[in-house]
């Protein structure tokens, strides 16, 4: 009795104490759920939140003695340097054509590819082009470029073949011309197959009885496709595409890291690639963060535009 | 009428499944390619045809790769780091998830917020480079595991699928004396094995994949994963560094100590995987379509 009568004295305190006790009983009754939290908060806090704290010494002239807080502020000189650089506009400007690329080809195969394999009627043939198409998706950067590298080569398989066909050999590894267009195919080659699960997850719900309406009218299949398959993943396309617009400045750089070499650096050098040369290699942290830090306000602008625009448009948008 | 309809229809089946074989040919055979490479004899790898199936068998590029250290050092780095970041991974995830499904947790749209916000803006390569190094982690695998310890995406996914759970089974524990930790334990994991399946491979391939943190943060040739072995075999073009010290052992070449070394480093990823398909699509396609 005397122990039932103690655990009520929160109770009997809060009520004394106003808004301070109020809040600690809430919290005190919620005490596992926070245990529980606690792991992750703290991961947040310090992997995500302090980085995001630490973009300050973009506005300061890092010194590795004096550490962050210390350093000397400048203001907008790093800002007003990256406008002064004769690189940057460049290394924009391959980010920019290789993300477009990437949304013409990369993003749109994807779908066409869910179509097709919707279309296919037989169930375990279904699954087994599943199985093959979601495979590449599995595999390291490392291993893609890799098997690229080795595939690729001037005397790999690839240009043997052509040999053999009495054609000229490519060249795409070192070559400047071809860089951009090696990198988008091996973004197809990797992630095609695995883009067409959220879009063949939405086909899965279209009312079947629509294609067999459209069977009566007399509807073909492309007609049946692009009346009742299309317009059923229209709003899955859309929330999609916003994603991607918010990442349009960023271009897979584990990727372009791997296939980056000196002949190709002038089409290959992208925004990532340059901040880790810039800060990690040649040691201009304050720099490279206020490049970075240019890139992430962008990146935010360019979501919140899309996602708007999308709402606009009548669609539901991301939020 | 309906005879043209039929006929209009086996075109377009013909046409559309001839078009889906080629490219699953496509998908799939650079992968036995690079296979049927690294098993192949000095004389057929060098012969520079596309090879799917050698004439002879051979394992020397195999052995060759084993009879050194440094293979193994990088393997058991990159084993440790799969399993000890997966389950960090997961039960991170997974209790942050769960705290944020509870629908009377006082803070939980503060935290949502906050989860959700990372997707959004995050810090830079640089100023996460000076955290890590602040906390320590320099040259420690560790730094392989804590930055990345949750997905935010992974977690509004799982806690979306705890949110579908039926809330009359957690009240019921609830009002029988289970706390929090217990209705977890009991309930919430055992009705969520598919979505914890899903992400626990998902993690591990992640794990077992990444390179560039290890680029980032260590210098120690000792704590390389095998992913950086890779990439300095195949693309920096070192296949010596399997430097073997008996110089009566025959050196294959390279391009077959290559071949073979992609094949290590993603064995077995590409040999599980079709085991695990049913549960990663079916615990995906739940978060997808509800979100």
């Amino acid at each position: 009795m005397s122990a039932r009568a103690s655990s009520y004295t929160p109770d009997i305190q809060a009520r004394g104490n106003g808004i301070w006790s109020r809040i600690w009983k809430v919290f005190w009754n919620e005490r596992f759920l926070w245990l529980m939290a606690l792991p992750g908060l703290l991961f947040f806090v310090v992997y995500k939140y302090l980085p995001m704290l630490g973009v300050v010494i973009a506005f300061k002239d890092y010194n590795l003695m004096l550490g962050i807080w210390d350093s000397k502020w400048v203001g907008l000189k790093h800002f007003y340097r990256i406008f002064e650089n004769p690189d940057i506009g460049r290394i924009f400007l391959n980010t920019l054509i290789i993300s477009f690329y990437q949304i013409v080809f990369a993003f749109t195969i994807p779908i066409f590819l869910a179509i097709m394999i919707h279309e296919v009627s037989k169930r375990s043939f279904k699954r087994v082009l599943q199985t093959v198409f979601y495979m590449p998706h599995f595999l390291s950067w490392v291993v893609v470029a890799g098997i690229f590298y080795l595939m690729f080569q001037s005397d790999g398989a690839v240009n043997n073949m052509l040999l053999d066909m009495g054609l000229s050999k490519i060249d795409i590894l070192s070559n400047s011309d071809n860089f951009r267009f090696m990198l988008v195919l091996q973004v197809i080659w990797k992630e095609s197959g695995w883009g067409t699960i959220i879009y063949l997850a939405a086909l899965s719900s279209i009312d079947m009885e629509l294609y067999e309406a459209a069977k009566m009218d007399g509807a073909g299949r492309l007609r049946q496709i692009w009346n009742i398959t299309l317009p059923g993943i229209r709003s899955t396309i859309v929330v999609l595409f916003i994603l991607r617009l918010g990442s349009v400045l960023d271009v897979g750089f584990e990727q372009i890291f791997l296939m980056l070499n000196p002949s190709v650096r002038d089409v290959g050098e992208v925004i990532e690639t340059y901040v880790y040369q810039a800060g990690v290699v040649n040691g201009n942290f304050s720099f490279s963060t206020a490049v970075g830090l240019l890139k992430g306000l962008i990146g935010l602008i360019m979501i919140f535009g899309a996602n708007k625009l999308a709402k606009r448009m009548g669609e539901r948008g991301v939020f | 009428m309906l005879q043209r309809m039929r006929s209009g229809d086996r075109w377009f089946n013909a046409i559309n499944l001839t078009l889906l074989i080629v490219l699953a040919l496509v998908t799939i055979l650079p992968i036995i390619h690079v296979f049927a490479m690294s098993f192949a004899t000095t004389e057929e790898s060098l012969s520079g045809r596309f090879i799917l199936w050698p004439s002879t068998w051979t394992t020397e590029a195999y052995r060759y790769i084993f009879d050194t250290g440094v293979f193994f050092i990088s393997l058991k780095n990159t084993v440790w780091l799969t399993v000890m970041g997966t389950l960090i991974n997961v039960v991170l995830t997974a209790l942050l998830a769960y705290v944020c499904s509870r629908p009377q947790f006082s803070a939980r749209r503060v935290i949502m917020f906050m989860v959700l916000f990372t997707m959004l803006f995050g810090g830079g390569m640089i100023p996460t480079y000076l955290v890590v190094k602040g906390t320590g982690l320099i040259n420690s695998l560790w730094a392989l595991i804590l930055p990345g310890a949750i997905s935010a995406f992974n977690m509004l996914v799982m806690r979306d699928f705890f949110e579908s759970l039926p809330e009359s089974v957690i009240e019921s524990a609830r009002i029988d004396g289970c706390g929090d930790l217990r209705i977890l334990g009991h309930i919430v994991f055992p009705l969520s094995l598919p979505i914890l399946a899903t992400f626990t491979l998902f993690y591990a391939v992640g794990n077992w994949n990444q390179y560039f943190s290890a680029i980032l943060y260590l210098n120690d040739p000792d704590k390389w994963p095998l992913q950086i072995l890779l990439r300095q075999v195949v693309l920096i073009g070192q296949a010596d560094i399997f430097s073997n010290l008996d110089p009566n052992v025959p050196l294959p070449p390279s391009v077959s100590i290559q071949m073979a070394t992609v094949v290590l480093a993603s064995f077995p990823i590409v040999v599980l995987y079709p085991f695990l398909q049913r549960y990663f699509v079916q615990g995906l396609t739940l978060g997808a379509v509800k979100g």
